[in-house]
C-alpha cells in the first residue's frame, strides 16, 4: 500500500480533492479559453452637425482613443483606423454595447447592459468618425419598419447569405478558433441592417448592390418574425439546436422516464 | 399438453380415437371460437406458449423499449403514408405557413409541411413517428448494453446476438432513411454528406453515386429510392429479422440473474398468461404514453425551421440524429492530410475512413465479440445465468472503453455546439478530441476494471466477515471487538455463486512435454493465450465453503460464548450446503 493510500480517510482528504479538483478545472479552462488573435481586426465609428463632431470628438477622445488613437487613424493591433466605417459602424458598434471594449478577447460580445452612451452621444460619435473620412451612413427609418417586407423572400435571402453562420432559425454557430456568428434573438432591426451594411468582426459586408435595401428588410422581418415565436409549433424548441437538442432531451428526459417505469414494473409484484 | 386431445392437432396424429372426436367432446372450459379454430388450425397446442415462464427483472423490460417503440413506428408512420409525397417535383409552397408561403420546394418538402400544419393531428403523429423513432435506437442501445454488460450473448445466444447487431444497423440505416425524406435543409445535407460518404470509395465512388442517386447529385430519384427503402425494403428486413429474434427468446428461454434457486437449467420467473401479458401489455401503453406526452410537449425536426433544401445553401450546426453523430464525428477529427492525390486520382481517406470504413467496422466488432470471447475462453458450455457485471472484469472494462470511444466521436459532431455554448474555440475542442479518442479508451478500461475487481473484493470481504453491525462487544478480558453480522445464506448466494474464468497458462497444462522440450505452440495459439491472460489474469476468486468455514472458525468465532460458537458451527454447514448447490450446476 502506498504512502498516499494511507491519508485517504483523512478528514481534509474531501477537501483537499475538492480543491485540486476545483483547480485542474479552472486551469483546464484557462488553459482552454480562446486567445486574442495578434492580428485583431475589428470595425467602429460616423459624421454630420460641426457641433455633433466637435462634441463627438470629445467623446471619442475620452473613450475610444486610447486604442483607435487621438485621430481615430488606428494603434497597431489595439484597434484599427476609423477611417470610412461611417456612422452605421459606430452605431452598430457603440448601440449594441461591443464598443468600448471592456477586455481583448477573441471578439467584442455585444452586450446590452454595457451601453453606456446615450443615442445624441451616439450619433454625436458617429458624425466625429464619419468627418474623418466618409463611409455608410445609418439606415433610412423606410427600410427597419418592415411594413412593406416580404418575410419568405426574407427567408430565401438568410437562408442563402446568413444561414451558414448564423444558423438557419438564428441560433448562431461557432467560428475559427472561439469566433461564432452571435445569435439575432435580441438583435434590433436597425442593428441587423447596419451589420449587414458593414460587416462588423468577422462577418462579411452585404451592401447595397448585394442585398438591396430592400431585401435587406425583408431578410431583418424573417429574423423578426423568428423572434417573435414565427416558427414555434409543435412544442418547446430545445433551444432550436436540431438533433443536438433531440438527442440530449432523449439520452435525458426519455431514458429516465422508460428506465424509470421499466424499474418500477419490474419491482411491482406478480 | 396433454389435456387437449382433440382438433386438428389430434387428427394429425393419425390415432383412431382423436379422428373419431366431435366439437361435443371438446373440453368444455374453451369457448367455442377456439374449439372451432382449433378443429381447423390446431390453434390449442399454441396454448403450451402461455405457460412460458420469464424471470422478472427492469433491464429485461429495455428490449422492450425498443420493441414497443417500433410497433409505434408502424402505425404512425402508415398514418404519415397517407399525406406524404416522395418525390422531387417542383411545386410552389402555398400552404399555411407564411415564412414560406411562394417559396420554391420539392413536393416531398411541400407535403411534410402540409402534415404538420393543414393536416389535423399530423404534427403530432409526425413527431410521434420521430420520437418513437429516437426511443427505438435508445431502447436498442440500452438492450445492447444489458446483453452485453450481463453476458447474455453467450452458448446458445451467439447467432440471436448476431441477428440483434444487424436490427440495429437496420434500425439505423432506417432512421438516416426516414429523416433524410422530407427534404428541407438539413436533411438535404445529410444526404449529401451519404452522397460524399459513397464518392470517397477508391475507384467505384463515382459510378456507386450515379447508380444510386440516377446522375449528378441530387437528381430526382433519390427521395422516392429513399422512400421505398424506408416504407417497405428496411422495415420488412426489420420485422422479420426482429419475429426471428424473438422468437429464439423463446426458443431459447430467457435468460436470469444467479439467485438461490435459480440454475443453469431452470428458468425462475412467471408464466406468460397471465401475469407478463398482463405487464408486457402494461408497458406498452406506458411507452406509447411517455412517447405522446413528449410528442405533444417538445418539437422534434421542425422542418418548416430549416426551409426548403437546395444545394448552394446549408445551417450552421448542422448534424445528423444521434445515431449517426459517431460517423458525422470521426469525420470532423480526421485530419485533412489523409486526401491526396496518387497516380493521377484523389484519394480521400479523410472521408472514406470515417465513414465507409468506420460504420461497417463499428457493426462488425459488435457482431463478432461473442465468437471472439468464446474463443479465448474456450468455453462451450451452455449459459443460461448471467453474469454480474463485476464478475467479468475485463469484458466489462472492454465494453466500457468501447462506449467511451464512440462517445468521443459522437461529441465531436456537436464540436461547433460545445463551442458555441461554452465559449470555447472549435479547433481546441477538436484537437482536445483527437486525443481523447486515443487516451479516454485506455483510462475508462484501467478504472472500469479496478472499480470491478474491488467490487469483487468487498464482495469477498462482506461474505468473509459479514457486514458491521456498530455494535461494540467486551470480552471478560477487557477485549473489544465490533460485531459483524453474518450474511444470510440467500443474500450470500448472489456473492459465491459464479465461478472465475482462469486464464490458459493456468489451465492448458505446462508448456513442456514429460521430457522437458517446448510444445510448439502455433502462432494462433499464442495469440489466444495472450489475450486469455489479459482477460483473466487479474481475477478475484469468490469465496470457497472451506474459506467461509475457515473464516468463522478464525474470526469472531473464538472471542464468542459457547451458546454462540455452536450457532456459528451450524451457519458453516449451511453454508457448505449452500456450496453444494453450487457444485451441482456446474457440471
Amino acid at each position: 500500500m502506498s504512502k498516499l493510500a494511507t491519508y485517504r480517510r483523512s478528514p481534509i482528504a474531501l477537501i483537499v480533492l475538492l480543491f485540486l479538483g476545483l483547480t485542474f478545472t479552472g486551469t483546464a479552462y484557462a488553459a482552454f479559453q480562446p486567445t486574442a488573435p495578434t492580428d485583431a481586426y475589428s470595425a467602429a465609428n460616423a459624421a454630420e452637425d460641426v457641433d455633433d463632431v466637435e462634441a463627438g470628438q470629445k467623446l471619442f477622445l475620452a473613450n475610444c482613443a486610447s486604442c483607435h488613437g487621438k485621430n481615430a487613424e488606428g494603434n497597431g493591433t489595439a484597434g484599427p483606423s476609423l477611417a470610412g466605417v461611417g456612422s452605421a459602424a459606430v452605431d452598430f458598434q457603440v448601440g449594441t454595447g461591443r464598443m468600448p471594449l471592456a477586455a481583448p478577447g477573441v471578439q467584442a460580445p455585444s452586450d446590452p447592459n454595457a451601453v453606456n452612451f446615450s443615442d445624441q452621444e451616439i450619433a454625436q460619435l458617429g458624425a466625429f468618425v464619419d468627418s474623418i473620412g466618409p463611409g455608410p451612413g445609418l439606415p433610412d427609418e423606410e427600410y427597419i419598419d418592415l411594413a412593406n417586407a416580404d418575410i419568405a423572400n426574407g427567408g430565401k435571402i438568410f437562408r442563402t447569405n446568413c444561414a451558414m453562420c448564423h444558423n438557419s432559425s438564428a441560433q448562431g454557430g461557432a467560428l475559427t478558433r472561439g469566433k461564432f456568428a452571435p445569435d439575432l434573438m435580441n438583435v434590433e432591426p436597425k442593428h441587423m441592417y447596419e451589420a449587414m451594411l458593414t460587416g462588423p468582426q468577422s462577418m462579411p459586408v452585404f451592401n447595397d448592390y448585394t442585398i438591396t435595401p430592400q431585401e435587406k428588410e425583408d431578410v431583418i422581418a424573417f429574423v423578426v418574425n423568428i423572434q417573435e415565436g414565427g416558427n414555434s409549433f409543435g412544442g418547446h424548441d430545445l433551444g432550436s439546436l436540431g438533433p443536438a437538442g433531440d438527442a440530449v432531451f432523449v439520452w435525458t428526459f426519455g431514458v429516465a422516464l422508460l428506465v424509470g417505469a421499466a424499474v418500477w414494473l419490474g419491482r411491482k409484484a406478480a | 399438453m396433454t389435456t387437449i386431445p382433440q382438433g386438428a392437432h389430434a387428427v394429425r396424429d393419425q390415432s383412431a380415437a382423436a379422428t373419431e372426436t366431435t366439437a361435443d367432446d371438446a373440453d368444455p372450459k374453451l369457448p367455442p371460437p377456439v374449439v372451432y379454430l382449433d378443429e381447423r388450425f390446431g390453434v390449442a397446442k399454441g396454448f403450451g406458449l402461455f405457460k412460458k415462464v420469464f424471470p422478472d427483472h427492469w433491464s429485461f423490460l429495455l428490449g422492450e423499449i425498443a420493441m414497443y417503440s417500433l410497433i409505434i413506428c408502424l402505425i404512425t408512420g402508415t398514418f404519415l403514408t397517407f399525406w406524404f409525397v416522395p418525390s422531387m417535383g417542383h411545386v410552389i409552397y402555398d400552404g399555411s405557413f407564411v415564412p414560406l408561403k411562394g417559396v420554391g420546394m420539392s413536393e416531398a418538402y411541400a407535403s411534410t409541411l402540409d402534415i404538420s400544419f393543414d393536416i389535423k393531428g399530423g404534427l403530432l403523429i409526425r413527431q410521434l413517428h420521430h420520437w418513437a423513432a429516437l426511443l427505438f435506437i435508445v431502447g436498442i442501445a440500452l438492450h445492447v448494453a444489458r446483453v452485453f454488460f450481463t453476458g447474455a450473448f453467450r452458448k446458445p445466444r451467439e447467432l440471436n446476438w448476431v441477428i440483434g447487431t444487424v436490427l440495429s444497423l437496420l434500425a439505423c440505416v432506417e432512421g438516416f432513411a426516414g429523416y433524410s425524406l422530407p427534404d428541407d435543409l438539413l436533411s438535404g445535407t445529410g444526404i449529401r454528406a451519404m452522397n460524399g460518404f459513397m464518392s470517397s470509395a477508391p475507384v467505384i465512388g463515382t459510378y456507386m453515386t450515379f447508380f444510386v442517386f440516377g446522375g449528378e447529385f441530387p437528381g430526382e430519384s433519390i427521395i422516392p429510392r429513399l422512400y421505398i427503402a424506408h416504407v417497405l425494403l428496411i422495415p420488412a428486413i426489420l420485422v422479420g429479422l426482429f419475429a426471428v429474434h424473438i422468437f429464439l427468446v423463446f426458443w431459447h428461454k430467457h435468460t436470469q440473474y444467479p439467485g438461490p434457486g435459480r440454475t443453469n437449467t431452470n428458468v425462475v420467473g412467471f408464466p406468460l398468461l397471465p401475469v407478463y401479458t398482463a405487464k408486457a401489455g402494461g408497458f406498452f401503453f406506458i411507452v406509447f404514453g411517455i412517447t405522446a406526452l413528449i410528442s405533444a410537449l417538445v418539437t422534434i425536426n421542425p422542418v418548416w425551421a430549416y426551409g426548403p433544401y437546395d444545394p448552394g445553401q446549408v445551417t450552421a450546426g448542422s448534424q445528423p440524429d444521434f445515431y449517426m453523430w459517431f460517423s458525422d464525428g470521426a469525420l470532423r477529427l480526421l485530419p485533412g492530410w489523409l486526401e491526396f492525390e496518387l497516380w493521377g486520382f484523389t484519394w480521400s481517406f479523410n472521408i472514406f475512413l470515417g465513414s465507409l470504413l468506420l460504420l461497417p467496422l463499428v457493426w462488425t466488432i459488435l457482431g463478432v465479440y461473442p465468437f471472439i470471447e468464446q474463443w479465448i475462453t474456450g468455453d462451450k458450455r451452455e449459459h443460461h445465468l448471467l453474469d454480474r457485471p463485476r464478475n467479468a472484469p475485463v469484458r466489462t472494462a472492454v465494453g466500457a472503453a468501447a462506449i467511451s470511444m464512440y462517445l468521443v466521436l459522437a461529441i465531436a459532431t456537436i464540436n461547433d455546439i460545445i463551442a458555441i455554448k461554452l465559449h470555447l474555440s472549435i479547433n481546441d475542442i477538436t484537437v482536445a478530441l483527437r486525443v481523447l479518442f486515443f487516451v479516454l479508451p485506455v483510462i475508462v478500461f484501467m478504472v472500469v476494471k479496478r472499480l470491478c475487481l474491488s467490487l469483487q473484493r468487498a464482495d469477498r470481504e462482506t461474505v468473509l466477515h459479514g457486514t458491521e453491525s456498530g455494535r461494540i462487544m467486551r470480552t471478560p478480558e477487557g477485549r473489544f471487538y465490533e460485531v459483524h453480522e453474518e450474511l444470510n445464506e440467500f443474500d450470500r448466494w448472489h456473492l459465491v455463486q459464479h465461478e472465475a474464468q482462469r486464464p490458459l497458462s493456468l489451465t492448458a497444462g505446462p508448456d513442456t512435454d514429460e521430457y522437458g522440450v517446448d510444445r510448439p505452440v502455433g502462432p494462433l495459439e499464442s495469440l489466444r493465450r495472450k489475450l486469455s491472460d489479459f482477460y483473466f489474469k487479474d481475477r478475484i476468486e469468490p469465496v470457497t465453503p472451506s474459506e467461509l468455514a475457515a473464516a468463522h472458525h478464525h474470526g469472531e468465532a473464538e472471542a464468542l460464548p459457547g451458546g454462540t460458537a455452536q450457532a456459528i458451527e451450524e451457519s458453516v454447514d449451511r453454508a457448505d450446503e449452500t456450496a453444494g448447490l453450487r457444485s451441482d450446476d456446474r457440471h
